[in-house]
């Protein structure tokens, strides 16, 4: 190529930037866990399809997945999320408090504690349930092998753990003592302890290992829907909890950024009826009662009580179960 | 050779300076500086709340089982990888080549990669794990099962080390330990595997090495269960999980003194064996 030509190819290139678009080119990124995928691929269209309507602008909304605790650790650690949507409220709340980019108080900020989609836990088991697994109490059994990630390294597991906590709380009317020895005996028929949600589903379907892998709704579904109702199905508990996947601004990555606005009306948006259907239909459970209302085949209703109702919010349950030497370290604890 | 002086040795080539100040710039940037940075992290915790975390049960278990699963699968691999490097270099067969080419695979495979076939190879319902689980023994999801993996990925270093010594080793003197009439154990074990042993050293210290970290290959594999089969290098993970950078770096900073340690005595084991050769 002649210096020349490349020279007026980079002055043409250069002009096309200068007067070509008249509308903005705005890029967002999410940082978010990883079963959320194909939603947020779906919905950042739908999203750029309306603010395109909306104001003009164009948006390039890029998604990054991967284990929930470790994104929030690349935000804190400067990945320039303009928004995080996570797994649980506890792993935005670190990044409140140990990189201050997020104000403490941005639960309060969206409607719904900020969720605005939410799951709950659930059991996969084998066709036609050899085990007879039907309810918290029967993974108690002996010659039962339950399958759940480990808790310490999957933000999902907690979910896991809670739930079988609150149930056995709501059984022994409200007992610690009987609830952790409900949970200790639990864990003890967990045979392999794997480091993510996703793992374990390998493990319990395609090692063959365990009789009941306890999952997030929205994984179990995709779980059945890609290796067929011939292979697992699902059970829903008496009870259980909801689980609630937080979404936030990351304050001052936008605010550096410019891009305030629109990464308000993306997290805004997930609240109207479009996303929720687009949330449904990527199994999680929708919170507008119209879009509820016509998936109540897929998501049965069953009681369902909160993080904040029974354990008093992340930061508590976490400090008391999940941490150095909380609860959970204590069942693996040798000669107890 | 042994009667230069470091001086002299340093004075036959020009540049000395300067390449000794290019080495060191390298490695302090490359190497010293990411190590710097893990040592500072837990420094102002203080000695005793260290060395609380550093001999925390669950911790110390996690690192023999890191140090000694590395261990044993390091000692498989410098047998297995020398019997495979004599097999590539004295025989010529069909395939020889591929074989060769086959080696390499470990290096280029990504270790998870490695990891989940592994396991399903291994798993109670897999090609290996299937007929095994009938016998009553179970690999995948035990201690058993780490050594596999890191077998697995450090089986190149073996080969690719001691290959080479192998090739450039003179023929005759094989024949004049057959002239002088060595039998062909004798030959084996005070000719050929004195040459080799500096270079199975090497290889041996550097699957050695590699397995003690390893993450992505094992922790498909291992079963992750604490107290039994979970790594140290899950552990810090686990730490990272609840935030805890200092406590990380405690396990980190642990392991690493171990592993110098070890290769240390390596390294030293090594010029033992070269001036015992001489």
């Amino acid at each position: 190529m002649r210096p020349r030509f490349l020279l007026s190819l980079i002055a043409a290139v250069l002009l096309c930037g200068a007067t070509g678009t008249q509308a903005k080119d705005i890029s967002l990124l999410n940082v978010s866990y990883d079963p959320t995928r194909e939603f947020y691929k779906q919905y950042d269209e739908l999203f750029a399809k309306y603010w395109k309507a909306k104001t003009g602008d164009d948006v390039t909304i890029s998604t990054s997945h991967g284990g929930s605790g470790k994104q929030a650790r690349a935000v804190i650690e400067g990945l320039e999320a303009d928004v995080v949507t996570l797994a649980l409220a506890y792993d935005i709340d670190a990044n409140a408090k140990q990189s201050g980019l997020i104000p403490s108080a941005w639960r309060s900020r969206l409607p719904d504690n900020s969720a605005p989609y939410t799951s709950t836990i659930v059991f996969l088991v084998r066709k036609g349930n050899p085990k007879n697994i039907h309810d918290w109490n029967d993974l108690l059994r002996t010659g039962v092998q339950v399958i759940t990630p480990n808790p310490k390294t999957s933000g999902g597991a907690r979910w896991n753990y809670l739930a079988a906590w609150g149930y056995a709380l709501k059984q022994s009317g409200g007992d610690e003592n009987k609830a952790r020895g409900f949970v200790t005996d639990l864990y003890r028929n967990v045979p392999v302890l794997d480091t993510g949600a996703r793992g374990s589903t390998t493990t319990f379907v395609q090692r063959g290992i365990g009789d009941v892998l306890i999952a997030w709704e929205n994984e179990a579904l995709l779980a059945v829907q890609q290796f067929g109702s011939d292979t697992v199905e699902i059970i829903v508990p008496s009870v259980s909890i909801l689980a609630e996947p937080s979404v936030s601004l990351v304050d001052q990555n936008v605010d550096a950024h410019g891009t305030r606005e629109v990464a308000e009306a993306y997290l805004q948006y997930l609240y109207s009826p479009e996303a929720q259907e687009l949330a449904a239909k990527n199994h999680y459970r929708p919170r507008l009662a119209q879009v509820t209302e016509r998936y109540k085949d897929k998501f049965p209703a069953l009681p369902l009580f909160t993080v904040d109702e029974v354990f008093g919010g992340w930061q508590a349950a976490q400090a008391k179960h999940f941490n150095d030497g909380g609860i959970f370290d204590q069942i693996y604890r040798p000669g107890q | 050779m042994v009667g230069f002086s470091y001086r002299n040795r340093a004075g036959k080539l020009p540049g000395f300076g300067l390449t000794l100040g290019y080495t060191l710039f390298w490695l302090s940037a490359i190497v010293l500086l990411p190590l710097l940075s893990l040592i500072v992290k837990p420094a102002d915790m203080g000695w005793p709340a260290f060395w609380r975390l550093a001999t925390d049960k669950r911790v110390v278990s996690a690192i023999g089982l890191s140090l000694g699963s590395a261990l044993i699968a390091a000692a498989i691999d410098a047998v297995f990888g020398l019997i495979v490097a004599w097999v590539l270099t004295r025989y010529r067969f069909p395939a020889r080549r591929l074989l060769d080419a086959m080696i390499d695979l470990p290096f280029a495979l990504p270790t998870a990669v490695a990891g989940i076939a592994l396991a399903a190879l291994y798993a109670p319902n897999g090609w290996i794990g299937a007929p095994l689980a009938k016998l009553g023994i179970k690999l995948a999801f035990t201690p058993a099962g780490i050594v596999i993996a890191l077998i697995f990925i450090g089986i190149p270093f073996v080969v690719r080390t001691v290959q080479p010594v192998l090739q450039d080793l003179d023929r005759d003197v094989e024949e004049a330990a057959v002239t002088l009439g060595a039998p062909r154990i004798r030959i084996v074990f005070s000719v050929l595997l004195p040459l080799v042993l500096p270079a199975l050293l090497t290889g041996f210290a550097l699957a050695f090495a590699r397995s003690i970290g390893e993450y992505g290959s094992v922790i498909f594999i291992a079963g992750n269960m604490p107290m039994f089969s979970e790594i140290a290098p899950l552990l810090i993970v686990i730490k990272l999980e609840e935030f805890d950078y200092q406590g990380a770096a405690v396990i980190g900073v642990t392991m690493l003194g171990l592993s110098f340690i070890l290769l240390l005595a390596i390294n030293l084991l090594q010029r033992w064996s070269r001036s015992w050769q001489q």
